[in-house]
């Protein structure tokens, strides 16, 4: 990675407390990424992928406690003022959410949030404000913008909003944009729309991106780096590549495993993971995917494995029994 | 009536879709919903079918139960017309015919106890016996791997996502029925649960001699529990034909654009670059002609003026296509 650090999550943890006790929603994750990278999280759901993109926007439930440090171009944004934090978010630091209704005010027209957004974080003139929101609409593929700004989010399409909302998240130039679970809601085709438009704007803006999803064939083609994470830890993590020619983590290979590949031959059985993620409030003694690991040996029940140092390839992984690889390639 | 009956003549059909229209009224204004759908579905197989959100799959399903009544066509079950039947030979039928949905939370009434959920069906049909029917439920739960001992006490909301899907799995099983209707039977589950329950369905299908038709609008996993595929848009039927073949040489241009959206697992194969052009139109002025016409980069005049047929295009399999991507058969 020859590109600054823009991003550099540091030993973050955050705890929830629940009625069935305390939750550990994210567990000491480091994480980095450099300017104009791409990202992506990869997990089931509960895993903490989203808990975690909360604590790096400072957006965490009222009652969450954070722990570590959250350093975003120079400034560590857990000690942030609120007032500095909301000039932040929205400006340097943008996030579109699975259900853009999240981030859509359903009794304002398109235009009126976009114009506000850009009047409020650019300082832009009324008419400049204006002619800026519809190119925006236009360069995230919505045919005949002037007349779209007239319109109320309910009047459009479900992928017609998540491409208002990128729209929103990307009219301030952000450095960094965080995308959570973006096409989850959507179908496939609209999803390759989508993720095709993050991509196209992520490169032509230079702008880091994280990208969260559960499935990795999201990730696969469209970001340089990989982290995946399992009961709210960061359990490997290598450059893209390189993590799906030579993954070493046993869970990272059932998560691809289990999905569905369109040149099987219908009936083929699928190796799903049996059973399902630990109860987060009920940690695990030893390595977390233990009861599901088909690789678990008596000392996987007893220690909790740690992330290794990177090796020479950048590849990073918690695991004792990683999955050999070929010899030769990693000797 | 010509084009159903080559779309699989060797087979005995337990369903057959003839001319199928559904219509909703909304603002004094018509949805499209079903347009003049014809299809089949022999005894023992999966037919999956496919499409984006709103081509009116799910409304498809619920046409089969009558549970919408279609504005016109046939649906015939075993030989006999479901649209011409009220009341209680209905009600005998659909004993025969399940539904599962794609919310398995939002499906359970979270008041009610998983053993009593289950038994609900066995009341309605007239199963009078408590001990008969709790021993039906214990048997359908084991069935579907759950533990009948630790479950039929508990409410819907102690349980997961994929266990739910579990729970509606085994009611609709608990009458023994023949055809099972599977609308999006996995979309709102995590790859790794989707994977449990797409075996279990398989398992289910073998153990229970289930005929199925697999509703979803992912096609790899339609794939991966079909014999053949259906492909639907805006309300019509585009495709259809054994799900290996339809893969390999898609017909429909429709069809070709869903197989390369879906996004494959290996960082060799780069996306391609913005295949799926445009959102389908509203389904309540759908475009003359073919309806594909206005995201299809093969459309031409003809396309415009004249509706495709299903016509055949290789062995088995048929396109509504006026410029199929491979020579007609
Ligand atoms: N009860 C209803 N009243 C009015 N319109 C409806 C109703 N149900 C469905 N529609 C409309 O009919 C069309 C077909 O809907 P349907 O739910 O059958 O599609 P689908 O293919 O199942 O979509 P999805 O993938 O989103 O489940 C859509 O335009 C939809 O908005
Ligand atoms: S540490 Fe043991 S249980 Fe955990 S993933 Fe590795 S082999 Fe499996
Ligand atoms: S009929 Fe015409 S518009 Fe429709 S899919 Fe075929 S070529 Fe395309
Ligand atoms: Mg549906």
């Amino acid at each position: 990675m020859s590109d600054p650090v823009l991003l550099s999550v540091e030993g973050v943890a955050v705890d929830l407390p629940t009625p069935r006790g305390n939750l550990r929603a994210v567990d000491q994750v480091d994480l980095r990424i450099g300017a104009g990278r791409t990202l992506g999280v990869v997990g089931e759901s509960g895993c903490g992928k989203t808990m975690l993109s909360r604590a790096i926007l400072q957006l965490l439930p009222r009652k969450a406690r954070l722990s570590g440090r959250v350093m975003f171009d120079g400034q560590d944004l857990v000690r942030l003022e609120p007032e500095q934090l909301r000039k932040l978010r929205g400006r340097s630091i943008a996030v579109v959410f699975q259900d853009p209704m999240t981030s859509l005010n359903p009794v304002l027209t398109i235009g009126t949030q976009l114009i506000e957004t850009l009047q409020e974080h650019l300082e832009l003139g009324a008419l400049a404000a204006k002619k800026r929101s519809a190119e925006l609409l236009a360069a995230v593929g919505i045919p005949a913008p002037e007349q779209r700004l007239m319109q109320y989010p309910h009047q459009l399409s479900g992928g017609m909003r998540q491409r208002v909302a990128i729209a929103i998240a990307l009219s301030c130039e952000p450095k960094l944009l965080i995308a959570d679970e973006p096409t989850t809601a959507l179908d496939v085709t609209v999803q390759a729309q989508i993720l095709d438009l993050l991509a196209r704007e992520q490169r032509r803006r230079h702008m880091a991106m994280i990208l969260i999803t559960h499935d990795l064939g999201v990730v696969a083609g469209r970001t340089d780096e990989v982290a995946v994470m399992y009961a709210g830890r960061v359990v490997e993590r290598a450059p893209t590549p390189e993590l799906f020619k030579r993954m070493r983590m046993p869970y990272t290979e059932a998560l691809l495993a289990a999905i569905p590949k369109i040149d099987a031959a219908p009936h083929t059985p699928l190796p799903a993971i049996s059973g399902r993620p630990p109860d987060p409030t009920r940690p695990i003694q030893g390595c977390s995917f233990s009861p599901r690991c088909r690789y678990a040996a008596s000392r996987c029940f007893r220690e909790k494995p740690l992330l290794a140092d990177a090796d020479r390839l950048d590849h990073q992984y918690a695991c004792f029994h990683p999955i050999q690889v070929a010899a030769g390639i990693c000797a | 009536m010509m084009q159903e009956a080559r779309q699989s003549s060797s087979r005995d059909s337990l369903l057959r879709v003839e001319n199928l229209v559904v219509e909703y009224a909304v603002g004094g204004k018509t949805i499209h919903a079903v347009s003049d759908v014809s299809l089949q579905v022999a005894r023992g197989e999966t037919l999956g079918l496919v499409g984006e959100s709103g081509c009116g799959k799910s409304t498809l399903g619920r046409a089969v139960l009558q549970l919408r009544r279609p504005v016109s066509g046939r649906v015939l079950f075993d030989g006999q017309d479901l649209t011409a039947m009220q009341g209680d030979s209905l009600r005998r039928i659909r004993r025969r015919v399940q539904l599962i949905f794609q919310d398995p939370i939002a499906s359970l009434n979270p008041r009610r106890r998983i053993g009593d959920i289950i038994a609900e069906p066995l009341v309605i049909s007239g199963v009078k016996d408590p001990k008969k029917r709790q021993e039906l439920v214990c048997e359908v739960l084991s069935a579907v791997g759950l533990d009948p001992g630790l479950v039929i006490e508990r409410l819907p909301h102690e349980f997961s996502g994929g266990q739910c899907q579990r729970i509606c799995i085994a009611r609709a099983l608990v009458l023994n029925p023949e055809f099972v209707i599977c609308d999006e039977p996995v979309s709102a589950l995590d790859v790794s649960i989707r994977a449990q329950i797409l075996n279990l369905l398989e398992d289910m299908k073998a153990r229970f001699g289930l005929t199925l038709l697999f509703i979803a609008h992912d096609l790899a996993v339609v794939k991966a529990v079909s014999d053949r595929v259906a492909v639907m848009y805006l309300g019509r039927l585009c495709e259809v034909g054994p799900s290996e073949q339809l893969f390999a040489k898609p017909a429909h241009h429709y069809t070709a654009l869903l197989i390369e959206a879906i996004p494959v697992p290996d960082p060799d194969v780069r996306p391609a670059e913005t295949v799926a052009v445009g959102e389908p139109p509203s389904p309540i002025a759908p475009p003359s002609g073919c309806r594909f016409r206005t995201r299809c980069p093969r459309a031409d005049q003809r396309c415009i003026d004249e509706v495709p047929e299903l016509r055949p295009v290789a062995p088995d399999q048929f396109a509504a296509c006026h410029h199929p991507l491979i020579a007609t058969a």
